[in-house]
């Protein structure tokens, strides 16, 4: 997790398409500015950055869906829940899934685990949106990449 | 049996919290409801659900921006009904 650079997941480690779901993992950073103000004293991941781990989660599903022919752009949050305190170096897994794809967006829902219990979920909302330059899809794609996204098997 | 302009209305109304005795045929979604694009793919997500379709969104959007259609012709909601019930006929086509 480069929590600077908004890059939350290290890795993904499944993908279905036929059932429209998703897993990835990250680590919570031991060090980061992030943590020296929020709070000083006592390092907590902010719950919003939690709510961007599941929009990320579920928005590489849902670039995997319409074969990377947009960019899905996080546009809204519903009956977010952040269920406990997460804090530097804690290993989470994020599952997400897509619940409806429609035209020009896509609705899906998250949830974040650490040690196989909840600590957030919640629905979200993407605008699938033109990517604004091929060099920017490919951007995304090597991004994914490195993530270990099946870019091969899945983008035709 | 509730028509499926009822059925929209509702949707409307409990999506964007707008009393329902607000929302009429002729009522522009945009103009008139001030309903607006994000609230919208809620709307149309409550849709496409409810009926088993899918709203082309981007195709009507491209017609708009080329001039080929106005936006009553997909947002006022008795022609949206109109639009609703083609697409469930083409479904069971």
């Amino acid at each position: 997790m480069r929590l600077e650079y908004f890059q939350m997941l290290d890795r993904i480690v499944d993908i279905n398409v036929g059932e429209r779901t998703i897993k990835a993992v990250c680590t919570v950073p031991k060090k980061s500015p992030v943590f020296e103000g929020h709070f000083p004293g006592y390092p907590l991941m902010p719950g919003v950055l939690l709510i961007e781990c599941m929009a990320q989660t579920t928005g590489w599903l849902a670039s995997a869906l319409c074969n990377f022919s947009g960019l899905p752009m996080f546009a809204g949050v519903k009956e977010a829940k952040i269920r406990t305190a997460v804090f530097p170096g804690d290993e989470l897994e994020f599952e997400g899934k897509v619940v409806h794809e429609g035209s020009g967006y896509t609705m899906g829902e998250a949830k974040g685990r650490r040690g196989g219990k909840i600590v957030c979920d919640a629905s979200i909302t993407y605008r699938i949106v033109p990517f604004p330059s091929p060099q920017f899809r490919k951007t995304l794609q090597d991004w994914a990449t490195r993530l270990d996204f099946p870019l091969k098997e899945l983008i035709k | 049996m509730s028509t499926t302009f009822d059925k929209v209305a509702e949707i409307i109304a409990e999506t964007c919290d707008i009393p329902r005795e607000n929302i009429k045929p002729e009522s522009h979604a945009i103009n008139d409801l001030e309903i607006d694009s994000l609230d919208f793919l809620d709307i149309a997500f409550a849709i496409d659900k409810a009926f088993g379709i899918k709203l082309p969104l981007e195709q009507w959007t491209q017609e708009v921006n080329d001039g080929k259609a106005t936006t009553d012709q997909y947002f006022v909601l008795k022609n949206l009904s109109d639009r609703i019930d083609e697409l469930i006929a083409a479904k069971g086509a």
